[in-house]
């Protein structure tokens, strides 16, 4: 047996069940999506298990070298804590482990957030805007005025009136051009992706015909 | 022998004269090879210390390079513990003159020092040079963030404190949150389930973290109305908390027996196994309201695309710049950005969100005051030097390293 010829085949036909979708709700399109999410519901577990669980936390506890890290059984028992959800009577003490997990969450982030989404963006929006040529000068103020702007658009405490209501229009105006040209932008990227899919059925699946019926080469 | 002392003397006249004429006029190129041959480059102020502002195990080296010489094939980093083991830590090509020991213990005092390899073989030893790594709780690098975050919180607190004695605090109008209550209410008068989607994230993402707050509400809404809620997650962890924040809204509006475990589901971790598996839900279940808050990725349009072509009136929100635009095009309502964040806060109006809400309108003030003067004064710098150092100090009060 072609291997090759089969996972080629498995592939057209898994594509064209999901692209019959364009068409409507139908068992090509529900036997594809099936698959798809049980495939990789289970492809997600085993990864886990092998990349996260295994390397992250039991190797920590029982190193190939040996011993035994004591501190590593407390993340194992906040594991157990998430297993007892199935268990009624003290599925509460899951609230524990999402609790950690939450608070740790948006402990962690918040730093690099404030650090990422605020400190450095404003680090560089301060900047001389007179310097360099017309087209430099008019590129810094669009960057100083969108910024402020949106920033003011963004800001819960005044009601979008007068001056404020002005600087927010301007504001969500600047975004929304901004958001079109992202638009644009992934729109060909998308494309990209349709064109990768239809080379795959053109120039790998449909020469197989050919082969399989005995015609040409 | 007469004949065998002059061919003596004549043979130590004539190396003498050979060494003398070689030495008023020796070839360039014979005496920089002889000088190679006898010297390899070593390397020389070789200094080792405690890596600063770290949170230890690292020991930083510097050391410069002999310039006269042949040059050795590669660098040998040695190390030694008090116990006198000694290991090579790293082989370095010769251009490089720093290296950062990030395998040492800290309150271990290590011996330093740098051999040159020619042909495979140690030609030449460096001096020696100790340090002890140790952890420092303070990153300088972020002072100023740390004060602006104190600042912020002192803020946030004050807020909160005066939204708990009953102070009002205004927050303006946000369109798409308006029209949460209208389209659980629509989904109830077509008799259609609400279709809630927390977004592809974990629950260690702030967006999905604020999505879950608005899952609350539209719970507690859909619980008031009787509609049928349904929440597949991409997450099993956003699945336990999403069980848990339905079943309290469900609760809260006095309709404990209409929570359904069951309608909130796990797919898949996997982002277009999970957009496959929503789209199916929408064509067959076709709810009427379908609410996409949270983090997306490039299966936002797909999304949105399938719940508009099943006409669901439909409000979605992240903070995803590059997906915020396909929203705006396929959803009835878009919290852009911020607005997400605030939604929970808007929806709930609890004081502590309404307070630290609050707390962040005050920090994008101090940002706009601080953008505004530091641009002004950059400008204006350009012209007038005592300005330029004020638009260096803002800066510098913004900069992380």
């Amino acid at each position: 047996m072609n291997w090759e010829i089969l996972g080629i085949w498995l592939g057209a036909l898994v594509t064209l069940c999901l692209y019959s979708f364009l068409y409507r709700d139908n068992p090509f399109y529900k036997f594809a999506e099936h698959l798809f999410v049980g495939m990789s519901a289970g492809y997600w577990v085993i990864y886990q298990i092998e990349n996260v669980l295994i390397p992250n936390w039991w190797q920590s506890m029982v190193p190939s070298e040996g011993g035994f890290n004591w501190i590593w059984i407390i993340p194992g028992i906040f594991v157990l804590f998430m297993l007892a959800r199935m268990v009624p009577k003290i599925a509460g003490l899951s609230r524990l482990s999402l609790g950690m997990i939450i608070g740790s969450g948006a402990g962690l982030n918040m730093v690099s957030f404030f650090q990422t989404n605020a400190m450095a963006q404003v680090k560089g929006t301060i900047f001389s805007v007179a310097s360099g040529s017309v087209w430099s000068i008019f590129s810094s103020l669009v960057l100083v005025v969108g910024v402020v702007s949106g920033l003011i658009y963004f800001f819960f405490s005044k009601a979008h009136t007068g001056v404020v209501g002005k600087a927010a229009n301007v504001g969500i105006t600047i975004l929304m051009v901004a958001f079109g040209a992202s638009f644009g932008y992934t729109i060909m990227a998308r494309l990209s992706l349709l064109i990768g899919r239809c080379q795959f059925m053109l120039e790998d699946w449909l020469p197989t015909i050919p082969r399989l019926l005995g015609i040409g080469g | 022998m007469k004949s065998l002392s002059a061919y003596a003397i004549f043979l130590l006249l004539f190396t003498a004269g050979a060494a003398l004429a070689d030495n008023a006029d020796p070839p360039e190129s014979v005496v920089t090879e002889a000088a190679e041959e006898l010297h390899v480059l070593r390397a020389v102020d070789i200094e080792a210390s405690d890596t600063p502002e770290d949170a230890g195990g690292s020991v930083s080296l510097t050391w410069g390079m002999e310039t006269v010489g042949t040059l050795p094939d590669s660098l040998g980093i040695m190390r030694s513990d008090p116990s006198g083991g000694e290991e090579l830590i790293a082989t370095l090509p010769v251009n490089i003159v720093m290296y950062n020991d990030q395998s040492a213990d800290n309150g271990t005092e290590y011996s330093y020092w740098i051999v040159s390899y020619l042909g495979g073989t140690v030609e030449a030893c460096s001096d020696r040079a100790a340090a002890v790594s140790s952890a420092q709780w303070i990153y300088k690098g972020r002072i100023g963030m740390m004060i602006i975050l104190f600042l912020m919180s002192a803020i946030i607190f004050y807020y909160i404190e005066s939204g708990k004695k009953g102070k009002e605090l205004y927050i303006r109008e946000i369109a798409g949150l308006e029209a949460v209550d209208d389209a659980v209410g629509r989904a109830t008068e077509m008799g259609k389930a609400v279709l809630y989607i927390p977004g592809i994230a974990d629950m260690d993402d702030i967006q999905t973290i604020a999505s879950i707050v608005i899952l609350g509400r539209v719970a507690r809404k859909t619980a008031e109305y009787g509609a049928s809620l349904l929440v597949p997650t991409s997450r099993s962890v956003v699945m336990s908390v999403s069980q848990e924040v339905v079943k309290e809204g469900y609760i809260q509006a006095g309709r404990p027996d209409g929570f359904n475990k069951e309608n909130i589901q796990y797919l898949t971790d996997d982002q277009f196994g999970y957009a496959a598996g929503v789209d199916g839900i929408m064509v067959r279940e076709k709810p009427a309201a379908i609410f996409l808050l949270g983090t997306f990725y490039a299966e936002s349009l797909i999304l949105a695309e399938t719940g508009r072509s099943v006409g669901a009136i439909q409000i979605a929100g992240t903070a995803m710049p590059s997906q915020i635009p396909f929203f705006v095009a396929a959803c009835d309502y878009t919290l852009i950005g911020e607005e997400l964040f605030a939604a929970s806060a808007y929806l709930s109006r609890e004081p502590k969100l309404l307070g630290s809400l609050k707390g962040q309108d005050a920090a994008k003030l101090f940002f706009i005051i601080l953008i505004v003067v530091g641009v002004i004064a950059a400008t204006v710098g350009d012209y007038w030097s005592p300005l330029k150092s004020v638009a260096e100090f803002l800066r510098k009060l913004v900069t992380v390293n």
